[in-house]
């Protein structure tokens, strides 16, 4: 372990003249002092500090910034915003509350047990509601383009430790992670220090892969998505699933708790981090701003932990992440107040001035409330475990943040001022639809080669090369893995976890799935449809390996660019607002969720350049019954093959129209009415063990799907495009096969279920279609009647699994 | 003996006790998992024990190199494990387990406890996880192994498995006095390269005993095939009905129990 130092006597630094400096001189501080505190907030902090009639310290204001910062604060989202849209404007006072706070209150899920407040969302779970589910998804964006590997581990580790800060603390059953990055084989003209997107998916590869692998969490249910828009500035989304008593999510500080830190030593890596996430990456050393992880020290913690929960040995915790100690004491005093003694913090490096100590973000700290009397038994089971704890405070009812640096006055400040002391600026927003510029006739590439341009395309093509490299087993719950079929290698929708090494009860069968939804092309044509899309598709990857979605949760992560820009801020509404339309519109709650803003960087001639707008919605529903879950794989031949949904013509935004160069058409809309009504339906025949195997239809639509269930169960099939349920007459045999209308799945049913099934998806859009066939080949019968399309599947799944990087 | 007792050993970054402690009990037995600091203060006694097992992780994380650092603080206790294993007691070392008893030079078996062979990285480079076939070797005399088919499946998750030996001549040793418990198979069964063979080891190596057959290192995790539904295709139904990696970990149990 690190060598711990002895404490410093660094003198408490004041800023002398900061009371009477002027508009110019402050915001020239605040730029030099990376606090990203804007022109009307720094202002405010010196008509905070005029009225006190004193200058404040240097840690004073770190304090303000860190707890103001974008990081902590979500401004765009929480600020009021003049919204405009054509000719009509509307004042939108609190874009979170109107939008996605407003639509989970409105579902009224009474297995809801925690939305929002805590560090993660948390849903009841296990056969007698005797558990619960913390569920966590963020981003860890600025800190990954710069040092990708790095920026993995402490993105990775830090959502664990917020699942492990989730109420009293979550055993984590499972890691998530969704990258996006521009295309490592094509070549892109980068700004001089912008690492090259091979080089940045490699780095996070191996830093999810080492860091989670070292945890002992199963890394699965993840997700790669490939545009140019990223090549400056990639996203990382990184997840956590814990699995935690349901007694214990409720956590309350009492005044006379002692502040005890857990884990690792506190160094100057990681200064900055939070107010950092709220400036544009412009090519300047930001190094300071990244920390290191260590997976075994977080692991320690972890153990110590659950085993400090299981004994009751505190009332509340919280992860030291984007802040430090700062954010973390601060969000935790809340309502209370807290009385820090700063220099017994433990320290790893020696010239640190007592506000770095207090705003580090040095990785695998947490921070306990510890009744005096629990005081002794709690440092051994920490101790036990060799993990370093130390009090370094308590906390009072005083309403105030006071923190002594060797006895001299470091910072007092009133948590009043902090959460409510940060002046509200309305923001512009507009948004203007793109043009939708006219489809082109469709281009006569056979049915064939459009069908393995899509099965090698970079979002669809097999990931088996990189979900090897992540242990997705550890734990002994991975029930349905990520690959799947004959050979272990089919594209699954969606991994069940059976978190039996959380429960340790064997006998009880219940688990769940994670899916995800992420469709940045259709919001680059409408942002809005975006958010219904990726809440259907989530949806739908969960429901195909057997999750109740009636007990579904979404969690929702955008990531945008500059929301000082009116064109940015306007398509981040209309997504919050597709977001609340699909919550109530599908009838499933919000749990929670997190913004990355200002994710644009300059280019190699200079030009400002944004990220497509992202939403990412997750979903998390349990499998009541893991022995009754689903795979994508064909199981056997003459089974009858149902699709469920209508297929309309939904070319906008397709795979098809990328691979061949076509622009424009409308991106789908979701019927939310049917598609739930046909999602409950088809649950309803898995839970009795009536389907055979079910796969959504997303990219590449109804052929690329057939293929996929083909080749991975090795068998055939055939589909007549006549029997399809389409929307309205559709003639061409592209649209049909290719389109992306969402809401639909194909499901196999075997003979001797089919009469059983019939009766479950009596009165919902589910029809018989084809059938599965012994012989490997894909079988299309055109409207005409006749053979449209007859191939071996092997040749299909070899482009399917190519090695993007080996 | 109804109920024999278990030690799983714990040490920072182990990773797999409580599913390996979990299947125990559901066998029946009493599983313990014991953390290395208890065996340092001399609060435990392996003795006290029927079964030991090393499960798989990152012990200390894995630094100099896998298990080598918790080998090191095995090798103080290392009578009593030899006692142990001279009384006929079964231990399992569990991926990085069977690291811990390699590099402690518990197996391939010596009476000096040198050790003579090693594990290094897998040759394709990285981390890896994927259930692979093995093939028994019926003329190896453990216990481990009654009532199981000569192939079954088991899932492999690791980075440095692959197995080296100081010289051919420790191969023809290991064979000749049939150690050589499980072996890396093609799925009909054959000898056969990456990735049939997951890391590359000598002779397709996946599992060693000692002679005697009560001490088993294995890279396959057994405690992660405990229900048939643990297989990547249970939901094809067309596998064996059997969940091999319970029926190792009975075989010991019953083993106990006489």
């Amino acid at each position: 372990m690190t060598e711990k130092i002895e404490n410093p006597t660094l003198p408490v630094q004041v800023l002398s003249d900061f009371n009477s400096l002027g508009i110019k001189e402050l915001k020239n501080l605040s730029a030099q002092n990376l606090w990203s505190l804007n022109e009307k907030e720094i202002l405010a902090v010196q008509a905070y500090f005029r009225s006190l009639k004193r200058n404040p310290t240097r840690a004073e204001i770190e304090t303000v910034a860190q707890s103001w910062s974008e990081h902590c604060r979500h401004k765009t989202f929480k600020s009021p915003i003049r919204y405009q849209e054509g000719s009509k404007t509307v004042l939108i006072k609190n874009l979170f509350e109107e939008t996605i706070a407003r639509a989970t209150r409105q579902t009224k899920k009474p297995w809801c047990l925690s939305v929002f407040k805590d560090n993660a969302g948390i849903v009841s779970f296990g056969k007698k509601g005797q558990w619960a589910l913390a569920f966590k998804v963020e981003t860890h964006n600025h800190p990954c383009a710069i040092e990708p590997k790095g920026g993995a581990e402490t993105g990775l580790g830090g959502v664990i430790r917020d699942v492990l800060a989730a109420g009293l603390g979550a055993k984590p059953v499972l890691s998530t992670d969704i990258f996006c990055v521009a295309p490592p084989d094509k070549k892109l003209s980068l700004p001089p220090k912008a690492l090259s997107p091979e080089r940045i998916l490699r780095g996070l590869i191996a830093g999810v892969r080492d860091y989670g692998n070292r945890m002992g969490i199963p890394t699965a249910a993840g997700g790669l998505y490939f545009d140019e828009g990223y090549a400056l500035n990639p996203l990382v989304f990184v997840g956590s699933v814990g699995v935690l008593p349901a007694k214990a999510v409720k956590k309350e500080i009492r005044p006379g708790d002692l502040i005890v830190v857990a884990g690792g030593l506190t160094g100057k890596d990681g200064l900055h981090g939070a107010t950092f996430s709220s400036a544009n990456l412009n090519g300047d050393d930001h190094s300071t701003a990244v920390q290191i992880g260590h997976p075994l020290n977080e692991k320690r913690v972890m153990e110590a932990l659950l085993n400090a929960r299981d004994k009751k040995l505190y009332h509340s915790v919280t992860d030291c992440g984007a802040g430090g100690l700062s954010s973390a004491i601060t969000e935790m005093a809340d309502i209370v107040g807290a009385r820090v003694q700063l220099e017994k913090e433990s320290l790893k490096a020696s010239d640190m001035e007592p506000w770095e100590i207090w705003v580090s973000e040095s990785q695998e700290r947490m921070v306990f409330a510890v009744p005096p009397s629990n005081l002794k038994a709690f440092e051994k089971v920490f101790a036990d475990e060799g993990v370093e704890s130390r009090v370094v405070g308590e906390f009072v009812k005083t309403g105030r943040i006071e923190v002594l640096w060797n006895g001299r006055p470091l910072i007092n400040l009133s948590l009043k001022f902090i959460s409510n002391g940060i002046p509200v600026e309305e923001k512009k927003a507009v948004y203007i639809p793109p043009k939708g510029n006219e489809s082109r006739a469709l281009p006569k590439k056979s049915l064939a080669e459009n069908l393995k341009n899509i099965l090698s395309h970079l979002n669809v093509c097999s990931r088996e090369w990189l979900i090897r490299q992540y242990d997705h087993e550890v734990q002994g719950g991975t029930v349905i893995k990520p690959l799947q079929g004959t050979r272990h290698d089919g594209p699954g929708d969606a991994s069940v976890i059976w978190p039996q090494a959380a429960t340790k009860d064997v006998s009880d069968l219940s688990g769940f799935a994670v899916g995800h939804g992420l469709n940045p092309a259709s919001g680059k044509l409408d942002p809005y449809q975006m958010a219904w899309l990726c809440a259907d598709e989530a949806l739908r990857n969960i429901l195909c390996v057997g999750a109740d979605i009636s007990r579904a949760a979404f969690l929702d992560n955008f990531c945008w660019g500059n929301p000082e820009n009116p064109q940015v801020l306007g398509s981040l509404v209309k997504a919050a607002m597709g977001c609340r339309d699909a919550s109530l519109g599908f009838q499933i709650p919000f749990i929670s969720g997190k913004d990355s803003l200002y994710n644009e960087s300059k280019d190699a001639s200079g030009k400002m350049v944004s990220i497509p707008g992202t939403l990412l919605i997750s979903a998390i529903a349990p499998v009541p019954n893991i022995e009754k879950a689903v795979t994508m794989d064909m199981k056997g031949p003459g089974n009858s093959l149902y699709l469920v949904g209508q297929t309309g013509e939904d070319m906008g935004g397709s795979l098809y129209h990328e691979i061949n160069g076509l622009a424009g058409g409308a991106v789908p809309r979701v019927d939310a009415r049917c598609a739930r009504r046909n999602f409950a339906a088809v649950y309803q025949a898995m839970s009795k063990g009536l389907v055979a195997s079910a796969h959504d239809l997303s990219e590449g639509g109804l052929l690329t799907a057939v293929a996929e269930m083909a080749f991975s169960g090795e068998f055939g099939a055939m589909i007549d495009l006549d029997a399809l349920p389409k929307q309205k007459p559709i003639y061409s045999a592209e649209v049909l096969l290719f389109s992306e209308t969402p809401s639909r799945i194909l499901l196999e049913v075997k003979p001797e279920h089919e009469a059983a099934f019939l009766k479950c998806v009596k009165g919902s859009c589910v029809k018989r279609v084809g059938s599965s066939i012994a012989n490997p080949i894909i079988k299309i019968i055109g409207l005409d009647g006749l053979v449209l399309f007859e191939e071996s599947t092997a040749p299909f799944k070899a482009a399917w699994q190519r090695t993007v990087l080996s | 003996m109804k109920s024999p007792k278990v030690l799983i050993l714990s040490a920072p970054g182990t990773n797999c006790a409580v599913e390996t402690s979990n299947a125990f009990a559901e066998l029946g037995a009493k599983p313990e998992i014991v953390s290395l600091r208890l065996f340092k203060e001399k609060r435990v006694r392996l003795l006290d024990y029927d079964i030991f097992i090393l499960p798989g992780g990152f012990s200390y994380g894995d630094e100099i190199s896998a298990g080598r650092i918790l080998a090191a603080q095995v090798k103080i206790h290392i009578a009593d494990i030899k006692n142990f294993i001279r009384m006929g007691r079964p231990v399992i070392g569990i991926c990085n387990g069977f690291q811990v008893l390699v590099k402690a030079g518990i197996l391939p078996f010596s009476p000096s406890c040198e050790q003579s062979a090693s594990f290094v990285a897998n040759d394709s480079g990285r981390f890896e996880d994927r259930w692979v076939h093995l093939r028994i070797n019926t003329q190896n005399p453990s216990l481990f192994f009654k009532g199981l088919p000569e192939m079954i499946e088991l899932p492999v998750a690791h980075g440095e498995g692959k197995l080296v030996l100081r010289s051919p001549k420790q191969l023809e040793d290991l064979k000749r006095n049939r150690s050589i418990a499980m072996q890396y198979v093609s799925d009909d069964g054959k000898i056969a390269p990456y990735p049939a063979n997951p890391n590359g080891s000598v002779f397709n190596i996946a599992a060693l005993t000692n002679p005697d057959g009560n001490c088993l290192g294995m890279m396959p995790h057994p405690e992660r095939y405990t229900k048939i539904h643990h297989h990547p295709n249970w939901t094809r139904q067309t596998f064996q009905k059997q969940a091999f990696g319970m029926a190792i970990l009975k075989n010991a149990v019953d083993y106990c129990r006489g």
